[in-house]
């Protein structure tokens, strides 16, 4: 069986990729896409970890399945705003979406 | 109701009358004056019916009608107040309800109810008379009505109030009370014109007099009630063991024992309240008061108040006095100052010219005559003329009230400035005005004591009798020359008044005042004649056993031991009989013929000592030296230059500068420094200054926020590894 290194390294580097795109991209969309690959680096951590360390249970999978619906949730919110910004500025880079600013 | 009841009411009316006429009915002139003297015929109504039960209740003295209730709680016990009517209270009720009924019904005719409202009459001024034009065009001047009509039935309304009060109770304090109701009363009476600045020095003179009497009388109060525990007249003056405790307890003061002290004291109060010398001084000027009442008032109603007290408080003056023995000390003070004023007074009284002020200084006299007769322990002759003065002298005060008001009549008729008042201007009255003369006449003569027929005679008679049956020659000689001069007087001012011919075109336009002043005069000449009638002595040839000496009987009952009536001797007779016609003859054979503008016949005889005379013995001016004037300059130099400006000023001053500095001080180091620049502005300036700072942070980039927040998650774990966990 494959040891459970391999999976937790596999993971943390999609995290590094996933964090990276989100802290690199420009465009929105992809900042999005990025949060989405940490998530899912995160559910495999949660799969692995029960797999080999508590396979009689069934709490991991729940937990893996309750972050996929709320990253559907939030893919949902989060692609609606960017709609929304784009109608209102005309432009879905992150840089520029500054309003909040002082 | 029972009797008490009735007592306790007889002082009601009058000061209803009071509030009724301020608050409602003071437009209301009619029903201002009916109101006053509505309530004043209840007060009477309801004190001659106890005067009847009184008279009619046998050994009176021993079981007063009395009624008391607990007004006070004082520690462990209470203070009774209440009323008690014994034989002095119920005699001096008597006097004191037909004077007050007739001064009431007097005043309307006096203040002209019915006469057109005056011209130019303002109020706090004298009314100065109307023009009317009758029905053939001619223009006439004619008494005008008194501005301030209800403000006086309201006044004298409240005056009864206070003496009715002071008559019916049955202890010091509640006598009290009435009687400093009384001095404010006449205080507002004789301040009535207080337009006029003679009558506002009067009101004020008055008062003041009056209270130096009322300080004293209050300590003696006091005091009486240190010793005693009580004021109740009979816990004190009918209570033989009270009586001799307080005799026997030396005062430690000017060797009196205590009785005599506290009677001194007492007595000083009457002194003030009666003008006797030397607070006398009051009693002259109050004449500025509306003419006469309110001069009556004074003169015969409110200065009986002060013999009154003296009389009641006689069992305290005399405790300790040995039974036909020497008189007590504080007796021997009552004695010398009562025939001193009764002498001094008369002297004074023949030297004005001034109607009302003769007459006010006869009652001064009068009032020393009954101080007297107190002082030689004569109790029932003192109460005796207390009641006769009070009936003729309010007669004399009325008549002379009705003379002024008639000469005022012929003033304003023949537009003649003279002064109405002066008996010089007068002359041949008894034509125009007939009832005022005959009533004047009877009240005059019974001032100068004319033989049997006056009330005067047989009270006079009976104090010279006193005096002479216990051997005070000094207070006999006195009290006969000031007879003397008293019936002198007397008959020169009913000679210059009614008789002759008129002096002046205003005396022959004199006419006889209307029914409602008469009438009074009437009333009052009938007791001036007859009330001497119910104490002729015993043993007086011919008359004497006819009528019995019903009043000794009665009055004497007040004491514990009953006085006993004087023998008869026949030689105070004859001096009263010398002195009353004589002093009546001279007056006459040297008034007789007047002519106008002619000087006093008197004032060539005396030469300077008439100026002295005149002027009151100089008593104005010697108070004013010794008093008025060191009170102004105290008040002014002392008071208000020096310690009021220098001293208390310069004391506010340089607190105030203290302040001034201590406050500069903390403005400039701690508020302005501290407070406001390091505190106030400091902290915000510095939260200003860090928002500055920190606001570049907010850039709006998503991107750097979320590099911000790794880089803190980055660094708190590797702290969190290296430091805490400590791994190496």
């Amino acid at each position: 069986m494959i040891p459970i290194s391999w999976y937790l390294i596999f993971a943390a580097a999609l995290f590094a990729i996933g964090l990276f795109g989100v802290l690199a991209r420009k465009n929105a969309i992809a900042i999005l896409m990025g949060i989405e690959l940490m998530l899912n680096s995160v559910n495999i951590n949660l799969v692995a970890f029960w797999r080999y360390l508590n396979p009689e249970a069934i709490n991991g999978q729940v937990f893996a399945i309750i972050v996929l619906a709320v990253a559907a949730a939030e893919v949902a919110v989060g692609l609606a705003l960017i709609i929304s910004v784009y109608r209102k500025r005309n432009t879905i880079v992150a840089e520029d979406i500054d309003m909040l600013k002082f | 109701m029972t009797i008490e009841t009735l007592v306790w009411l007889i002082p009601l009316p009058p000061i209803l009358a009071f509030f009724l006429i301020v608050l409602l009915t003071n437009k209301n002139k009619g029903l201002s004056h009916s109101i006053a003297i509505g309530a004043a015929l209840l007060s009477w109504a309801g004190s001659m019916a106890v005067f009847w039960q009184a008279v009619n209740t046998p050994e009176l003295g021993k079981n007063p009608i009395v009624s008391t209730y607990k007004w006070l709680p004082l520690g462990d016990k209470w203070f009774n107040i209440g009323v008690q009517i014994d034989p002095l209270s119920a005699v001096t009720l008597f006097f004191v309800a037909w004077t007050i009924l007739m001064i009431f019904i007097y005043s309307v005719g006096y203040n002209n109810y019915g006469q057109p409202k005056g011209d130019h009459d303002r109020p706090g001024l004298q009314p100065h008379g109307a023009t009317v034009i009758d029905e053939n065009g001619h223009r006439h001047r004619v008494p005008s009505i008194e501005p301030m009509y209800s403000r006086f039935f309201a006044f004298i309304g409240l005056f009864a109030f206070g003496m009715y009060t002071l008559v019916v109770s049955d202890n010091l304090l509640t006598l009290f009370v009435g009687w400093e109701i009384m001095g404010l009363c006449s205080y507002l009476l004789i301040g009535f014109w207080y337009g006029k600045p003679s009558a506002r020095a009067a009101m004020i003179k008055a008062f003041m007099t009056t209270r130096v009497g009322d300080v004293f009388m209050l300590l003696g109060v006091v005091y009486l009630y240190a010793q005693t525990g009580t004021l109740n007249y009979r816990d004190i003056f009918y209570n033989e063991a009270t009586l001799h405790t307080l005799a026997t307890t030396p005062s430690g003061i000017l060797g009196l024992s205590t009785s005599g002290l506290i009677g001194l004291l007492l007595f000083i109060g009457a002194v003030g309240k009666s003008a006797q010398w030397p607070l006398h001084v009051w009693l002259p000027d109050a004449m500025e008061g509306p003419t006469p009442v309110s001069a009556m008032i004074h003169a015969a109603t409110m200065v009986s108040a002060g013999v009154y007290m003296s009389i009641r408080v006689f069992p305290l003056i005399s405790a300790g006095m040995q039974e036909g023995g020497q008189v007590t000390s504080a007796m021997m003070v009552m004695s010398f100052i009562g025939a001193f004023t009764a002498l001094f007074a008369a002297t004074i009284a023949l030297a004005q010219n001034d109607i009302k002020r003769v007459l006010a200084y006869s009652t001064i006299s009068q009032l020393g005559y009954m101080m007297a007769a107190l002082g030689i322990g004569a109790y029932v002759a003192a109460t005796f003329h207390l009641i006769t003065h009070a009936f003729f002298k309010a007669l004399l005060f009325l008549g002379s009230g009705s003379v002024i008001h008639g000469m005022e009549h012929g003033v304003l008729h023949t537009d003649d400035s003279i002064d109405p008042q002066n008996m010089f201007n007068m002359g041949g009255l008894r034509k125009k005005m007939p009832i005022t003369f005959w009533t004047f006449l009877a009240g005059g003569f019974a001032l100068s004591g004319f033989p049997l027929i006056t009330a005067g005679f047989w009270s006079k008679d009976e104090i010279l009798a006193d005096a002479f049956g216990h051997g005070h020659w000094a207070v006999f000689l006195t009290l006969a020359i000031a007879a003397l001069l008293t019936a002198f007087y007397t008959m020169r001012q009913i000679t210059l008044t009614f008789l002759g011919e008129p002096r002046t075109k205003a005396a022959h336009h004199a006419q006889e005042t209307p029914w409602t002043m008469t009438f009074p005069l009437v009333i009052l000449a009938v007791f001036a004649i007859g009330i001497g009638w119910v104490g002729i002595p015993e043993h007086f040839p011919l008359l004497g056993g006819l009528i019995p000496n019903w009043f000794h009987e009665f009055v004497g009952g007040t004491l514990l031991e009953h006085p006993v009536g004087v023998e008869f001797s026949p030689w105070p007779l004859i001096t009263s009989l010398v002195v009353a016609l004589g002093g009546l003859a001279l007056g006459w054979t040297v008034y007789r013929d007047i002519p106008a503008n002619a000087p006093d016949p008197v004032e060539k005889a005396l030469g300077p000592v008439h100026k002295v005379l005149k002027n009151k013995y100089y008593f104005d001016e010697l108070y004013d030296f010794l008093f008025v004037k060191p009170a102004f300059w105290f008040a002014e130099t002392f008071t208000s230059l020096w310690m009021d400006r220098k001293v208390i000023d310069g004391f506010l001053h340089k607190v105030a500068q203290a302040v001034g500095i201590i406050g500069n001080f903390f403005r400039n180091k701690i508020d302005k420094p501290i407070i406001n620049e390091f505190f106030g502005d400091g902290i915000g300036n510095s939260v200003k200054q860090i928002g500055q700072d920190l606001r570049p942070i907010q850039t709006g980039k998503i991107q750097q926020y979320m590099m911000f927040g790794l880089s803190v998650i980055v660094f708190s774990a590797l702290f969190f590894y290296f430091f805490v966990l400590k791994p190496f």
